[in-house]
């Protein structure tokens, strides 16, 4: 291991990991943990789901254990501004770090609507400080309007409906949740709020959030004027990579890497929501927002950017999860578009499972409320399992249970 | 080695079952359940990359 000062910029999950992992890997040297929060480390999905019911949220690990048992120096509260790859320096408030290991774990901000600034009562929901604000605003009983019908405003209407609150939610598009889901899929899940008494709105767009320093309505491109005392924006995130500009490393929509999260500069490896990593499981390059695969990663850059000759590549079939009105909606693998098929339950009711075919792969699969299949699924297709052999194993699933069913008695 | 299951903080995501089928698995309720609480040889490396990919932390081995 030639790496003798280790820097991990971004304090998040995929930073965290990297930290335990250089140590788990046997790395003695220095570290620097740089993070723009002034919080330590913590967990984000919490933060739409149990944050805003209403659990306080400890951070992953205490400052003793990061400072003394990872031995990591913690700059938070301090956003780096910019990359030098030729120095091998990262600039961070008023300071300089030399490294030889990086690991670049910036994550994603939170889109906001153009216009709001500076007006109270509109949030978006990332940060920890998000999550409070919002709480106390629906704690208040916030007449609530959500803009964008994705999983984190979905979170937050189905927060705001357990309280009993109002709850309008604004999609531009005519079908939510299309690029995650495909469009079958994201109307059978958009159903449930409707279900829910949540009023959503698809096809129509915000025209101005409105009021004297506070927020008092939402006025729609349809002319609508809607009542709010909370407007959360839930219309997306943005790779971080703002500081990165001029830093001469590849940049679209992310950190551009190899498969084994390599940048290209020497040293410089990246993870989580800013890593656009090429994904050798399917083929392509992608970038995720997800907990699965920030964690992962993070641990897999720090312990190539610490030894790169023994660099691996990180192969994943993406998975993630949304809570909504006590009902959990599970994905892996890709929303391919050749095919989807419902195999059990039915869109509109409260559990069904659809798998996605690519070419004559099964490439992914969806379940609501369907825990027990759901990583099976994702068993097969970490095996490479074929659209048949996925149809087959439904096949005998289903020849169980109903074998299960006549055997009582 | 024996796993040990917290089982105030597991939610059920079921990540462990996709990373040892042998030994985890997700019952209709949503709920973990154990197939075997003793870890063999052959599942202790998808033990360990459960325990690492469990993001409530519910899981930890005991000798």
């Amino acid at each position: 291991m030639s790496a003798r000062r280790f820097v991990v910029v971004g304090a998040s999950l995929a930073g965290l990991r990297a930290v335990e992992a250089a140590r788990k890997s046997g790395f003695d040297g220095p570290i620097t943990l740089i993070g723009a929060e002034p919080h330590l480390p913590y967990d984000r999905p919490p933060l739409s789901k149990a944050v805003l019911d209403g659990t306080d949220l400890p951070a992953f690990r205490g400052e003793e254990v990061l400072r003394d048992e990872l031995g990591a120096e913690l700059v938070l509260g301090t956003a780096a501004t910019a990359l030098d790859t030729a120095a091998r320096t990262v600039r961070a408030g008023k300071r300089e770090f030399g490294y030889d290991a990086l690991v670049i774990a910036t994550g994603a901000g939170a889109r906001t609507l153009p216009g709001t600034e500076g007006l109270r009562g509109v949030h978006t929901l990332r940060t920890r400080d998000d999550a409070q604000a919002v709480r106390r605003a629906l704690d208040a009983g916030a007449r609530t309007v959500v803009v964008g019908a994705g999983f984190i405003g979905s979170e937050v209407a189905s927060a705001a409906r357990k309280r009993g609150l109002d709850v309008t939610i604004v999609e531009a598009l005519p079908t939510p949740l299309v690029r995650a889901v495909g469009q079958t899929m994201g109307a059978a899940c958009a159903a449930l709020h409707a279900r829910a008494g949540t009023d959503l709105r698809c096809g129509v767009g915000v025209a101005a959030v409105e009021g004297e320093g506070t927020v008092e309505r939402v006025r729609l491109t349809d002319g609508t004027m809607l009542a709010a005392d909370l407007v959360v924006a839930g219309i997306g995130a943005v790779p971080a990579t703002g500081w990165l500009a001029g830093s001469g490393l590849p940049l679209d929509d992310g950190v551009v890497c190899d498969e084994t999260l390599f940048t290209g500069a020497p040293g410089v490896y990246a993870a989580g929501d800013v890593a656009r990593w090429h994904n050798p499981m399917f083929g392509r390059h992608m970038r995720l927002e997800h907990w699965t695969s920030a964690a992962e990663q993070g641990a897999v850059a720090a312990r190539n950017a610490l030894d790169p000759e023994a660099a691996k590549p990180y192969s994943t079939v993406p998975y993630f999860w949304s809570d909504w009105y006590g009902s959990r909606i599970q994905f892996v693998g890709v929303p391919a578009t050749d095919e989807v098929r419902v195999v059990d339950g039915q869109p509109g009711g409260d559990h069904f499972v659809a798998l996605y075919r690519e070419g004559d792969r099964l490439a992914g699969a969806l379940t609501l409320n369907g825990q027990t299949q759901i990583m099976k699924y994702r068993g097969l297709i970490m095996r490479g399992a074929t659209w048949t052999e996925g149809l087959e194993f439904t096949g005998r699933r289903r020849a169980a249970a109903m074998e299960r069913v006549r055997a009582r008695p | 080695m024996k796993i040990v299951v917290d089982w105030n903080r597991c939610t059920g995501l079921g990540i462990c079952e996709s990373l040892a089928p042998g030994v985890f698995e997700v019952d209709d309720a949503g709920d973990l359940v154990l197939l075997s609480e003793t870890v063999s040889d052959d599942d202790l490396e998808g033990v360990r990359q459960a325990i690492e990919g469990c993001p409530t932390e519910a899981l930890r081995l005991e000798p």
